[in-house]
């Protein structure tokens, strides 16, 4: 299963986020990587790098993040991890995570999470 | 500057970044989220834990672990940011036990480089980049002139000051800032602020 890795500056949110994934798709590996290792806000490139070894296998691992430091230190994690097929996702958090969780609990691979991520971010609440 | 000299600055950079964090975090406060004296005084204090160890590196090397340090403590865009910045500017050193003003020159552009790619920004948009890049031309041109490297830096110095008063008539259009559009506009960016004085510092040694 493609694994997921959420990055925050908030360790609330990050976690938040994972379990309102976590609601569709009780078994997708998905982690969080909220805030900085004193739980002040942030971002944490341990964090992410130690979430991202937590849910990897050879299916991939997908970045959901919020703005800022969150998708340049997400990308440094990345460019640290070339030997690993790691890819961020441009998407809103929320919404993105829990698209992403029920695709790997079906069996989606990263290319098909990502095509799925795309419409995500067009879509309309109202 | 050698290895030791280089050591010495980086040393005067913590103290002074120490100095600041309160005016830094405050400059943060009105337009952004209120940490950058707190991120980089984090930063640079692991960076100073460090730099014992380092003594008998090349200063390219020692500006890669500084970097890469920030990268990893600093918590904040500052922290990617000054941290690619460094890492590139040590790469750039690579192989040279003692760095001279032209050296310095194509370090800090690379620096500048890696900056703008890995914030996806440019000159103009409220950042740190809008001191970098008027102090780097200004040491550049002054140097070409006059074969003078304290006038070339001091020369940085106020074309990086002129950066930071540039940037309270633009609205942010990258970082936090960015957020409050053109209430962004008035007040100047923390982080062309930080780099200007990391800059006097590197001023006052050369
Ligand atoms: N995309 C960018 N390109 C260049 N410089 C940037 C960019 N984003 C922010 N900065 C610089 O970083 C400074 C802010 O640093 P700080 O340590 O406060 O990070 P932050 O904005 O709080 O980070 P975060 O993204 O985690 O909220 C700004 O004043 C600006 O100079
Ligand atoms: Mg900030």
């Amino acid at each position: 299963m493609v694994g997921i890795v959420i990055v925050s500056h908030s360790a609330k949110l990050a976690e938040g986020v994972v379990d309102l994934a976590r609601m569709m798709a009780k078994t997708a590996p998905i982690a969080a990587a909220g805030g900085l290792e004193d739980g002040s806000f942030g971002t944490s490139f341990e964090k992410i790098s130690n979430a991202v070894d937590e849910v990897y296998s050879d299916d991939g691992v997908l970045i959901l993040m919020d703005m800022g430091s969150a998708v340049m230190t997400a990308e440094m994690v990345m460019e640290s991890m070339e030997d690993r097929k790691i890819v961020l996702a441009d998407c809103p958090v929320a919404e993105g995570a829990v698209t992403a969780a029920v695709g790997s609990e079906a069996g989606s691979d990263l290319e098909e999470i990502l095509a799925d991520l795309e419409q995500v971010g067009t879509q309309k609440k109202l | 500057m050698n290895t030791e000299k280089l050591i010495a600055v980086i040393q005067k950079i913590g103290t002074k970044i120490e100095a600041e964090k309160a005016f830094l975090t405050e400059l943060d406060n009105v337009i952004g989220d209120g940490d950058h004296g707190i991120n980089l005084a984090r930063g640079f204090g692991e960076v100073e834990k460090k730099l014992d160890g380092l003594k008998d590196k090349e200063p390219g090397d020692v500006l890669k672990t500084v970097g890469m340090t920030l990268v990893s403590t600093v918590g904040g865009a500052s922290g990617p940011l000054y941290g690619t910045g460094f890492m590139k500017m040590g790469a750039a050193f690579k192989g040279k036990a003692d760095v001279a003003v032209p050296d310095f020159l194509e370090g800090l552009q690379v620096a500048i480089e890696g900056i703008m790619q890995r914030g996806r920004s440019t000159k103009g948009e409220k950042t740190m980049l809008d001191a970098m890049i008027p102090a780097k031309e200004a040491i550049e041109a002054k140097w070409n002139e006059s074969q003078d490297a304290k006038a070339a830096f001091a020369a940085g110095v106020a074309a990086a000051w002129e950066g930071v008063e540039f940037t309270k008539t633009i609205a942010a259009t990258k970082g936090r800032a960015s957020y409050l559009g053109e209430r962004s506009i008035g007040h100047q960016d923390p982080g062309a602020t930080s780099f200007t004085m990391l800059l006097e510092i590197v001023a006052g040694e050369v």
